[in-house]
């Protein structure tokens, strides 16, 4: 995982865990002695729900947590804002530690920094989807009238216009979870926790919900926190994802990262089944480029060149490595003959180019009828390196295998 | 081979604790008094003041407004039965103490419903003593109310709210504690106070269970106010009472009648309060 440093962090796990139970010390003890959840629960009697769990979370991420049932996720989200106790740990957000925080300041914290988004939605029956959308601003005392406003923002960004005055119980299942993203919307609150907010829907209205917060959280830039037990959601929406098993970290990164490069068994198991070729990307595919050419070189230069690394199309190149185009064998010849002394005449452009993060079932399409392998530039168009056909087709198949 | 064991004093001992309350703490219940038979005054001279037939449309009206047109019928039909068994006045004084009794019930019921469902120390010590209040036989409490407040309607308010209150306490513990957890969770992650979450979101979901609580209580309030014609509470009890003495069994059932009739109204109506407004959607 690289760290950038000038993304901001904005809340900061240190440490974390909790027990279930009453004797936490005990369960802690063994823990610290290497033992893990299953020995702890058999010996003490206490659930290991977390341990030990450092991540951070950046300003402006969708961060997903996954894990399968019972791994500790909901026990995780609930730790941020203390909905659980967590039994020790540092959680920091904008200098706060939360597990320090009185009574009051949580309250406080909770109202300013957290807003939530349930599996089963929570709405509240006896409140209008205008009013639960209020919900979090009338907690903080906010004026009526300008609260109308806010909830009536947020319930058009889902899409839910027209229904201010619905009770929820008339609303199907995606609605009623819209009215809950708007009620954390409307809370401005500076996270998001979202816990498997769309597990309990259907598959299709589910893909929507989203599509929908990919583009939302696109737009208004917000911190979220997202938990699934689902691989699937995760890729498709995650920036960064952390993989939980048994209270721990078993893994964190990108998904690609995630995918290509499984940390262990249970990680590999947990990729089994995912549509690779919808995440792999022209990266992990790339091969460097055994010669270029410079625009300034010779067609004898260049004929050289291709001879020696047995190429009949070469990649020409500027100064700083921005790439020109492409000459082929019989062209550059032709010009060695004429007695031409650059190849810049010859140039074509009819080859494939991608950036590095084109999904690889993009790829696979934009091979043309000339076999030229795809050129893969950065956002300079400077040349990175190729993905020919056949790296392609491996990397497929060795993701099909998993 | 019997053992003699000296039997315990419980008798005694209640006596002697009532005899103190009545002997120190003459000065409250001579206050509870005077207030309670002046509300009770107020509530009966204010229910007679209107003639029969105004009383007869308010109650058909609010039939209907809550329930429905056939409630309000029936309303009207049951009570022009009252009025002309001549028993419109007692049923005015039954119904006045009923009132009374519920309200003061309610009243307490509500905040220690509220505790019990708040603090689990609390219910199970509150728990045992419903258990106690509402397996004790009805009239047994008439016995105390007596040097408490003397013979008469405040005796009856006393034993009254004392039997009739339970179910309000059993009814609003439930109905907090039966809202949803995560409704519950819900509010908490948005960052609601304690009373927050009590006022907008448990107390309005539980209203509904609050609600068939006070109608028990109703039921129970006036079966005892009834009863508590023997220490000479006025009402339709008051007439049975009477025909029991006197063995005139056709004046009993007919003032059983009134009482059923009440009965009915009463059950009726707040039973049709419980169910939630219609919507507009
Ligand atoms: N209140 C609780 N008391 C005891 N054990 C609990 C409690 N809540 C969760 N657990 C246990 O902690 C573990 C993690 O639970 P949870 O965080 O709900 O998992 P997930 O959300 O990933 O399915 C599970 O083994 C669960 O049984
Ligand atoms: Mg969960």
């Amino acid at each position: 995982m690289t760290e950038t440093d000038e993304t901001n962090i904005k809340i900061q796990v240190r440490g974390l865990s909790k027990v279930f139970g009453s004797q936490p010390k005990k369960a802690l003890e063994l823990r610290n002695q290497g033992k893990k959840r299953p020995e702890i629960l058999e010996k003490t009697g206490q659930t290991l729900g977390l341990s030990n769990i450092d991540f951070d979370v950046r300003e402006g991420e969708l961060l997903v947590i996954m894990g399968l049932s019972g791994s500790g996720k909901s026990t995780l989200i609930r730790c941020l804002n203390r909905l659980i106790e967590p039994t020790e740990g540092d959680i920091v957000i904008d200098g706060q530690n939360i597990p320090k925080l009185s009574e009051k300041e949580l309250l406080e914290c909770r109202r300013r920094h957290f807003s939530m988004v349930f599996q089963n939605f929570a709405l509240f029956p006896h409140k209008t989807v205008q009013e639960n959308a209020e919900y979090g601003l009338e907690v903080r005392g906010v004026e009526k009238a300008s609260r109308v406003e806010s909830a009536r923002n947020s319930l058009k960004q889902v899409g839910l216009d027209g229904w201010e005055d619905a009770y929820p119980s008339q609303l199907s299942g995606g609605m009623q979870q819209r009215v809950g993203l708007a009620r954390a919307l409307a809370n401005d609150a500076t996270v998001m926790l979202m816990d498997e907010a769309f597990s309990a829907l259907d598959p299709l209205i589910r893909k929507d919900m989203q599509q929908e917060l990919i583009e939302l959280q696109h737009r208004m830039k917000k911190t979220t926190i997202f938990i699934t037990h689902d691989l699937d959601e995760a890729i498709s929406i995650g920036d960064r994802i952390i993989l939980l098993k048994d209270g721990e970290v078993v893994q964190s990164g990108t998904p690609e990262e995630i995918l290509t490069r499984p940390a262990d068994d249970y990680v590999a198991r947990f990729v089994e089944g995912v549509d690779m070729s919808r995440i792999l990307t022209a990266n992990s595919a790339l091969r460097p480029v055994r010669a270029t050419a410079r625009d300034s070189d010779g067609p004898r230069t260049v004929l050289r060149k291709m001879s020696d690394n047995g190429l009949d199309s070469i990649y020409v190149v500027g100064r700083d490595r921005t790439l020109m185009g492409i000459v082929s064998v019989d062209d550059v010849d032709a010009a060695a003959k004429a007695g031409k002394d650059t190849v810049s005449e010859l140039i074509q452009n009819d080859f494939p180019k991608a950036g590095p993060d084109e999904p690889m079932n993009n790829l696979f399409a934009m091979f043309n009828d000339k076999s030229y392998p795809i050129a893969i530039v950065d956002d300079n168009q400077r040349l990175l390196g190729v993905v020919v056909k056949g790296a392609v087709l491996e990397q497929l198949a060795e993701a099909g295998e998993h | 081979m019997a053992i003699d064991i000296p039997r315990i004093p419980l008798g005694g001992g209640i006596e002697d604790g009532l005899n103190f309350l009545t002997s120190h703490y003459s000065v409250v219940t001579r206050g509870i008094s005077r207030v309670t038979q002046s509300g009770i005054t107020v509530l009966n001279e204010g229910l007679m003041w209107l003639p029969e037939w105004a009383l007869m449309a308010i109650i058909a009206l609010i039939c209907w407004r809550v329930a429905n047109l056939r409630l309000g019928i029936g309303a009207v039909l049951g009570l022009a039965l009252i009025w002309n068994l001549g028993l419109w006045d007692p049923m005015i004084e039954t119904l006045t103490l009923v009132v009374i009794a519920t309200v003061v019930a309610v009243v307490i019921a509500m905040p220690v419903g509220v505790l019990a469902a708040m603090s689990d120390r609390f219910y199970s010590v509150i728990m045992p003593v419903l258990d106690f209040m509402q397996t004790m036989p009805a009239f047994v409490y008439l016995i105390p109310a007596i040097p408490f407040f003397g013979i008469g309607s405040v005796s009856a308010i006393f034993a009254t709210v004392i039997f009739s209150m339970p179910p309000a306490i059993r009814f609003t513990t439930l109905g907090i504690r039966q809202v949803p957890k995560d409704l519950i969770e819900a509010a908490d992650a948005f960052g609601a106070t304690r009373s927050q979450k009590l006022i907008k979101i448990q107390f309005p979901l539980s209203l509904s269970t609050v609600m068939a609580g006070i109608n028990q209580t109703i039921m129970l309030a006036l079966s005892m106010v009834v009863i508590a014609a023997m220490i000479g509470a006025d009402g339709l009890g008051s007439e049975v009472w009477r025909a029991i003495q006197r063995l005139r069994p056709g004046d009993g059932f007919e003032a059983g009648i009134a009482v059923v009739i009440l009965a009915m109204l009463l059950d009726r109506i707040t039973q049709a309060l419980r169910k939630p407004k219609k919507k507009t959607s």
